[in-house]
């Protein structure tokens, strides 16, 4: 049963994984940007939350909501000043915006907040300790059915979006083919900019989740980056269901690599990651390419 | 009426001009044909015409307006709208999608039902993903994508290239329905004798500068085909 459990509680944390990648593949899909300050932005949205809690006292799912709309605009603003303009220079100067920006988000939270460890786990309710004993070697809790939930219906709601509303076949013009998209009328920076901010907004869900599943600080961020990127490799790239499996499929790695030993947890996870890189971009052999 | 003016464009890809000194204009209505060989510049002056190639020097002017700095989606809401060469349909957009995604600021004639009548061979293909299609149905959703717009001026960039000669027929017969609706066409072909037939007039390209231009009636065609190569300058 304790297998059984593992893979149960490897669903969940895969399904918060897969929300914390989802803003990163989204960016990647539409934009060929790799957001390296997307943790950190998770981490940022995470304090806003904390913020509003401590001021005003509220649950931390209502001052998500409020927190939310920050974090939107935030995002909306951050590509048509910063990346916007290091997307005309080339492939290389967003990634190093990103990072640029990573470094500047850390400092002023450190500045701000101090290295202090937060946690939203006492503002969220009682749904972080509640949880279901199905057997005895098997409980559900409701924060991790929570996520899941969420989880699925972001994915869901994302695709409908896509697929049946315009402004996401514009998205997904734009995405394909930026070039022909502007001749058919369609302004590509608008585009790009309510991409960003959706990400951003999605980015700041995987803050609350981190917030209310465990501790944050202000370096916490790259961490969380290293599993959304693995997420976005394992389920393939810029695929929006990839991406909810990917989570799902790093998250089971993790938590049945720690019941072979706790300290393989992570490493199982980057063993995964290692494995989807060589099987599906060195064509099943390791190729080590020498030019 | 002058409905575009082209005046002394200068189009470069860093060293490389490929558009040297063009001025032209067209009159509302008027079918134009530009004709001329393989990297004559062609492409780049229709690109920049729509906005999608800033030129370096020169000025292109609108009904009147200089649009020279208006970016390309903005003209389409203008009533430019181009046929890009390769046709650049969304390949994972259905051919409803892809044509539903163009601007429809602009009030006129095409919607998607007004498309798919002019261009029958679509209507079973509605639903499908554009990468299904063959190329003829894919040159002819490209067109439609341009008709949304409800375009005044219309650009279309070899709309020929590598269709079957009955294909080229039925994408020209469509383009007979819209020229005939008093749009202003101006169309790039390699096809010399199509390009006289439906053009009113035509201006031939070589090397990034104006050879030859002048009535599609009026010119014999020797004195095309010596500008279309360049064999000798033509006063």
């Amino acid at each position: 049963m304790t297998v059984t459990n593992a893979v149960l509680q490897g669903v969940f944390l895969g399904a918060f994984y897969a929300v914390l990648a989802c803003g990163l593949s989204i960016m990647f899909g539409v934009m060929r940007i790799i957001n390296l300050a997307h943790g950190d932005v998770a981490v940022l949205g995470a304090y806003i939350v904390y913020v509003i809690v401590e001021r005003t006292g509220v649950p931390a799912f209502v001052a998500f909501a409020v927190a939310l709309p920050v974090m939107v605009l935030l995002g909306y603003v951050l590509q048509l000043t910063v990346l916007e303009r290091s997307l005309k220079s080339g492939i290389l100067t967003p990634l190093l915006a990103t990072f640029g920006l990573s470094i500047v988000i850390q400092n002023l939270l450190q500045l701000v907040f101090s290295p202090d460890v937060r946690s939203l786990g006492g503002s969220a309710g009682s749904v972080t300790t509640a949880s279901w004993q199905v057997t005895s070697g098997l409980s559900v809790s409701a924060l991790g059915l929570l996520v899941l939930v969420v989880a699925v219906l972001l994915f869901a709601a994302l695709q409908l979006f896509l697929s049946k509303t315009r402004a996401g076949w514009i998205m997904r013009a734009t995405a394909e083919d930026a070039d022909a998209a502007e001749l058919a009328g369609i302004d590509s920076r608008s585009v790009y900019a309510r991409a960003t901010a959706i990400a951003v907004g999605i980015a700041a869900l995987g803050g609350l989740f981190l917030g209310i599943r465990s501790v944050f600080d202000p370096v916490s961020g790259p961490t969380q980056l290293i599993f959304a990127f693995e997420t976005v490799v394992i389920g393939g790239m810029g695929s929006l269901w990839g991406t909810l499996l990917g989570g799902i499929a790093l998250g089971v790695a993790q938590t049945v690599g720690a019941q072979i030993h706790p300290q393989f947890a992570v490493m199982a996870g980057h063993l995964l990651f290692l494995a989807v890189l060589i099987v599906r971009f060195g064509g099943g052999r390791l190729v080590l390419r020498t030019a | 009426m002058t409905l575009l003016q082209v005046e002394a464009l200068d189009c470069r890809y860093g060293l490389l001009q490929a558009v040297r000194g063009v001025s032209f204009d067209i009159a509302q209505g008027e079918t134009l044909a530009l004709i001329g060989a393989n990297g004559a510049g062609k492409t780049t002056l229709l690109r920049a015409i729509a906005g999608a190639h800033r030129p370096a020097t020169g000025r292109v002017w609108f009904a009147g307006a200089d649009i020279t700095h208006v970016p390309a989606h903005r003209r389409v809401e203008l009533g430019i709208a181009l046929v890009s060469e390769g046709r650049r349909l969304f390949p994972s957009l259905t051919v409803e999608e892809n044509l539903r995604v163009a601007s429809a600021r602009r009030r006129g004639r095409w919607n998607v039902d007004t498309v798919l009548d002019v261009f029958p061979l679509l209507k079973p293909r509605r639903h499908m993903p554009a990468a299904t299609l063959s190329g003829g149905e894919q040159q002819a959703v490209a067109i439609g994508r341009a008709l949304m717009s409800n375009p005044r001026l219309l650009l279309l960039d070899e709309v020929s290239l590598g269709l079957a000669p009955v294909v080229v027929d039925a994408v020209y017969r469509s383009l007979g329905d819209v020229i005939g609706e008093g749009a202003t066409v101006l169309l790039v072909e390699q096809d010399l004798t199509r390009a006289l037939q439906v053009a009113g007039r035509v201006v031939c390209m070589l090397e990034g500068r104006v050879v030859l231009q002048g009535e599609a009636a009026s010119l014999d065609r020797d004195r095309v085909v010596s500008a279309y190569f360049g064999l000798r300058r033509p006063a």
